[in-house]
């Protein structure tokens, strides 16, 4: 595709939003309110593993100021069924059971009761009123050990799927899935090079800023209204109808300005126990979690075991692929396997692959969606272990990946064959890059890792209406988590030819527009930007007929362009242009409003890749890390405002980054977690990062009118093996455990100088 | 649900008298960047805060015959604008100005830091390697302490009940002196220290005459390592005397497992740090 020339798409405007952002006027989760609200708590268990015997409300239920209090009695009990939330699947039957414990306690911190008071401090007293019975279970945390045979049992009817013959026993471990492609045994047999490897990774907490938060408003006449930050309030809407058997009709949720999400938002903890105090308190209820909540029972990504074999042949070419992984799913079945296990030779074109995954449960909050799900995990496995290859190859790490690079035509072991991506692309991008060509200073080391994404399309609807003065509202349904207003204005102007100033984009609740599938799988600027050029194209074409009907001639012979209708050529005659504003101003005499609608389901996302590149040092006394360039490379389709496709990627890589050095959950003998803030999660600080520098290559998406792909995820794939490649080759030690943080560095640089830590 | 009073004395006397009649509930607060904090956390319920910051006495940097008396409760942004303290105790200052952040530093004090008693308090060791003393005063008068002797453990401090912290002394520092305090911390700022040292010498033709050394977060209370110092004085500073004052330092350490570090990488930064403080220190000495 040769490259475009636009007005608008490439350009850099301030985003719609920001004014009120930085002036502090933006009103995010927790700045609703209404008149008469009450605050609402959750009560929430000491133990890891538990039965509920009993729960005696009583105490808190005649606390003056109290209003209402729930427990799982207050949920109706729902049928074992799976229903798709974002990138990743839940099952009803689990979800209400996370949202409040029903037979069992399952993770430290699971909802067990909610109250709602006229104070905080009332609220804080009546949750201290509830008396729980327990009787204590022994838990499990680790992966591996929950695997075990003899392991503490979290569900009794938890048979592993995907095993045949089909177990009899339940098990920790949900499911294991399969995929593969060629003869995984020739394709070892053929090898000259095998490496084989044992990785872990930690769970880590997506860390957004902005603690969820929502306010409940129930009428006596069964009416709805919810305010929730989230990145899908369809799904707010959808899980609430479900947990509570109310008509999706009568509730209307609100989303609010989002204060970070990353995949974390697209599930519901608060909402459908806000609603429940709220019906039965006849009052408001608006409930913020605390960090300690959000750290405790909000969906990490999960941590996992991670196997790889890899075998290729003494040129570089891999000619077989092996992974396992075991993936922590939390408490209930669902963590991100799939993907996981899709994603992780999708970079390359090898002839011989197998990849097994294991979805397994332990007393864990249940895992949430996290950029990329699951993808980081075995890219960490897999783009190690190539480093490896390259080392034993003496192979320049880039030259590796191109000699295997996946291009059109590419069958993945999952299935699906590559139209137009641009791997090749992005790798020689990396190479060419002045950050590569660059020498390493000394003290210093280089490393290089890659990283996949699908990119996911799906359900969207958008309008598009002029007003009276020929200004343009775009009105989508999708929370704004990176940007996307701006790309979706910019995309109405370029299609419109007006001015980016005459486009304001708005989001609208879930009574105001038609179904959108949530802000996730960077799906947004793509499916929901498809939705809006066409609205916009419906509207153009009622502007077309509108200007047909002015100058009397064949809607045909009327074409747009720059904003301005026009004859299509002299033979329908001499008209002066009529602009957007001309249009509008006669729309009463015309036919009435303009608007245009537009609702699909989108297909065909382009896949996206990634390259990174770091050079760091590490002091071989204290084990710390200090990033001196780091530069992100990534076919981004086209970058619609490439200043916020560069910061997907910067904030994709700093996240990355952070998982790879310091985050990680540290649970005591007893199942508690140790560190819940963010004092001891550690995420890197501004001052411990460079500015991250950015290549944007565009391959545009051959199914997108302007060629837009997904950008958000794909930058947090290849950080990981990134930094660990690069602290490989600065101190001769592979670490294959997450994170690298200085005490676990430091022990296994001493580990390989026994005698220097001796002295 | 309980009733909290707020007073806000300009006399320590006064202080006193209101700590001592809450009964036990009084807490002080001074730039309340502990205190505050666990109000929120409910780990303090304090029934009366008594605000010491109209006190002029804990609020002001006093130089006294080449020494410094600090106002226990001067945030740690005045100390850091101070020239003169900031010449003569370098290690001292740039310890206290490692806490927090410029909001934090706005607001929090050397006095607060101490009578906290984090095993990890940053200013702690410095002060501890500088021989600061700490004055105190209660319902019987006042007293006179060595800074190391403040801390009982994870939390808990020698005050007597009513006791306040009045303030620091600092003494004066010959020619040839030098101090400097590190911390080391996973990230490179915002975080708590996971061994903290303080590092003061004094050299004269290049011989090293005095040293004390402070180390924080490696035992329940911050330490003196004397044989560090020992090991020092008299040496030229040079490799050998280093790495055995590094050795006292990791045979002093009594740390434990958690969050924040292990026992075996605690154990071996404070070498780490020893050796690094002490150039830092020895570097100053030399240079003034
Ligand atoms: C974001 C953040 C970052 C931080 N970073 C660091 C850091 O890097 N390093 C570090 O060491 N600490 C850090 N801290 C902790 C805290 O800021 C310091 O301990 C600070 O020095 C406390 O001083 P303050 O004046 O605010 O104490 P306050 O909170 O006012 O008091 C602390 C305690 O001491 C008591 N107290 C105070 N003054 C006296 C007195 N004169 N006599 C008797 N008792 C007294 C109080 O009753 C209270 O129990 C941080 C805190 C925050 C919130």
């Amino acid at each position: 595709m040769s490259k475009q020339t636009y007005k608008w798409i490439g350009t850099r405007p301030d985003r719609p939003d920001g004014a009120d952002k930085v002036t502090g006027r933006a009103r995010f989760g927790a700045d609703f309110n209404m008149p008469g609200q009450l605050v609402g708590k959750v009560l929430r268990s000491p133990h890891a593993h538990a039965r509920i015997r009993s729960i005696d409300t009583s105490a808190a239920e005649a606390l003056p100021g109290v209003k209402a209090v729930v427990t799982s009695k207050d949920f109706p009990e729902q049928a074992n069924l799976i229903v798709p939330t974002g990138e990743m699947q839940v099952n009803l039957r689990d979800v209400t059971r996370n949202v409040m414990a029903r037979e069992k306690v399952l993770y430290e911190s699971h909802a067990v009761a909610a109250v709602a008071a006229t104070t905080d401090a009332i609220a804080s007293a009546a949750l201290a009123l509830i008396k729980v019975e327990y009787d204590v279970l022994p838990h499990v945390i680790d992966v591996t050990e929950a695997m075990q045979e003899g392991a503490p049992i979290l569900h009794d009817h938890l048979i592993t799927d995907g095993v045949e013959p089909r177990p009899t026993k339940a098990s920790n471990i949900a499911k294991r899935i399969d995929n593969a492609k060629g003869d995984i045994d020739a394709g070892f047999a053929e090898a000259e090079v095998v490496i084989e490897r044992s990785y872990t990774t930690q769970p880590v907490h997506q860390g957004y800023i902005e603690p969820h938060a929502t306010l409940a408003s129930a009428s006596e006449d069964g009416q709805i209204q919810l305010w929730s930050t989230t990145q899908g309030h369809f799904q707010v809407r959808g899980f609430c109808s479900r947990l509570l058997n109310i008509e999706l009709s009568q509730i209307r949720v609100t989303p609010t300005e989002i204060g970070g999400g990353f995949g974390g938002k697209t599930v519901v903890y608060l909402e459908p126990l806000a609603v429940r105090l709220s019906q039965k308190s006849g009052k408001p209820v608006k409930m913020v979690m605390s960090r300690d909540e959000v750290f405790r029972a909000s969906g990490p990504a999960p941590g996992a075991t991670v196997r790889v074999k890899i075998g290729a042949k003494r040129d570089g070419r891999i000619v077989a692929a092996d992974c396992t992984i075991a993936m922590q799913a939390g408490a209930f079945p669902g963590s991100p396997i799939g993907p996981a296990c899709w994603t992780s030779f999708a970079c390359y074109d090898i002839a011989n692959v197998r990849v097994v995954g294991y979805d397994v449960v332990s007393n864990r909050p249940k895992v949430a969606a996290y950029r990329a799900p699951g993808a980081p995990i075995s890219a960490w496995g897999v783009e190690s272990t190539l480093d490896i290859l390259a080392q034993e190859l003496r192979m320049d790490p880039i030259d590796l990946r191109l000699k295997n690079a996946a291009k059109k035509g590419t069958k993945t072991s999952y299935g699906p064959t590559f139209d137009t991506i641009g791997f090749v692309e992005t790798l020689e991008a990396a190479k060419s890059s002045a950050h590569y060509r660059s020498k390493v200073k000394p003290g210093m080391a280089r490393g290089v890792a890659a990283g996949f994404w699908f990119n996911v399309g799906a359900d969207s609807s958008a309008a598009a209406h002029v007003a009276e003065d020929g200004t343009v509202t775009i009105i989508s349904g999708n929370p704004d988590i990176g940007g996307s207003r701006a790309s979706l204005a910019l995309m109405a102007a370029e299609e419109l030819g007006i001015d980016y100033d005459k486009v304001r984009p708005v989001i609208a609740d879930t009574s105001s527009i038609g179904f959108n599938f949530v802000t996730g799988g960077s799906r947004v600027t793509f499916a929901t930007g498809l939705a809006v050029v066409n609205s916009v194209r419906d509207m153009v074409r009622e502007l077309k007929g509108r200007a047909a009907k002015t100058w009397g001639v064949d809607v045909e012979g009327v074409i747009w362009e720059n904003g301005q209708a026009k004859p299509a050529g002299s033979n329908v005659g001499v008209f002066e242009p009529l602009t957007l504003a001309q249009l509008a101003a006669t729309a009463g005499k015309t036919g009435g409003p303009i608007n245009g609608h537009a609702q699909l389901n989108v297909q065909g996302a382009g896949p996206g890749f990634g390259v990174h590149i770091v050079d760091l040092a590490v002091d071989q006394e204290t084990a710390i890390v200090t990033i001196d360039r780091y530069t992100a490379v990534q076919d981004v389709g086209t970058a619609i405002h490439p200043s916020y496709v560069e910061g997907q990627l910067q904030g994709g890589a700093v996240q990355g980054i952070g998982w790879a050095l310091n985050e990680e959950y540290i649970y005591n003998a007893k199942g508690k977690l140790e560190n819940a803030g963010f004092l001891d999660y550690r995420i890197p600080v501004a001052s411990d990062l460079p500015m991250i520098e950015t290549i944007l290559v565009e391959v545009p998406n051959p199914t997108h009118p302007y060629g837009v792909r997904g950008v958000g995820e794909v930058p947090i794939v290849p950080p990981l093996a990134t930094m660990g490649n690069a602290i490989a080759r600065a101190t001769g030690v592979r670490m294959t455990d997450l994170p690298m943080s200085p005490p676990r560095l430091s022990a296994a640089l001493d580990a390989a100088m026994p005698r220097a830590a001796a002295e | 649900m309980v009733d909290m009073k707020y007073v806000a004395p300009s006399t320590i006397d006064e202080a006193v008298g209101a700590i001592l009649a809450a009964n036990g509930t009084g807490r002080i607060l001074a730039g309340g960047t502990d205190l505050l904090v666990q109000m929120r956390l409910g780990t303090a319920k304090p029934g009366v805060i008594v605000d010491v910051k109209n006190i002029p006495e804990m609020m002001r940097i006093e130089e006294t015959a080449g020494g410094f008396r600090i106002g226990a409760a001067v945030s740690g942004a005045i100390i850091g604008e101070h020239p003169a303290l900031g010449k003569a105790w370098p290690g001292v200052v740039e310890a206290i100005n490692l806490i927090g952040s410029k909001q934090i530093q706005g607001r929090a004090s050397a006095g607060g830091n101490l009578c906290n008693a984090s095993p990890a308090a940053d200013s702690v060791p410095a002060l501890v390697a500088a021989a600061a003393t700490v004055t105190i005063q209660g319902p019987k008068g006042r007293r006179e302490i060595p800074v190391e002797t403040l801390h009982a453990g994870p939390g808990r401090t020698t005050l007597q009940p009513g006791e306040i912290v009045v303030g620091f002394t600092l003494p004066a520092r010959p020619l040839g002196s030098g101090d400097a305090y590190l911390r080391l911390i996973p990230r490179t700022e915002m975080d708590i220290a996971v061994v903290g040292c303080g590092v003061s010498l004094i050299v004269a033709n290049g011989t090293c005459t005095a040293a004390r050394v402070g180390l924080g977060a490696v035992a329940p209370t911050v330490l003196l390592v004397e044989a560090a110092g020992k090991a020092l004085i008299g040496s030229r500073l040079d490799d050998k005397a280093l790495e055995a004052a590094a050795a006292a330092c990791r045979a002093a350490c009594k740390p434990i497992d958690d969050k924040r570090g292990t026992v075996q990488y605690r154990t071996k930064i404070a070498g780490v740090l020893l050796k690094r403080a002490a150039a830092i220190a020895a570097e100053r000495a030399g240079a003034r």
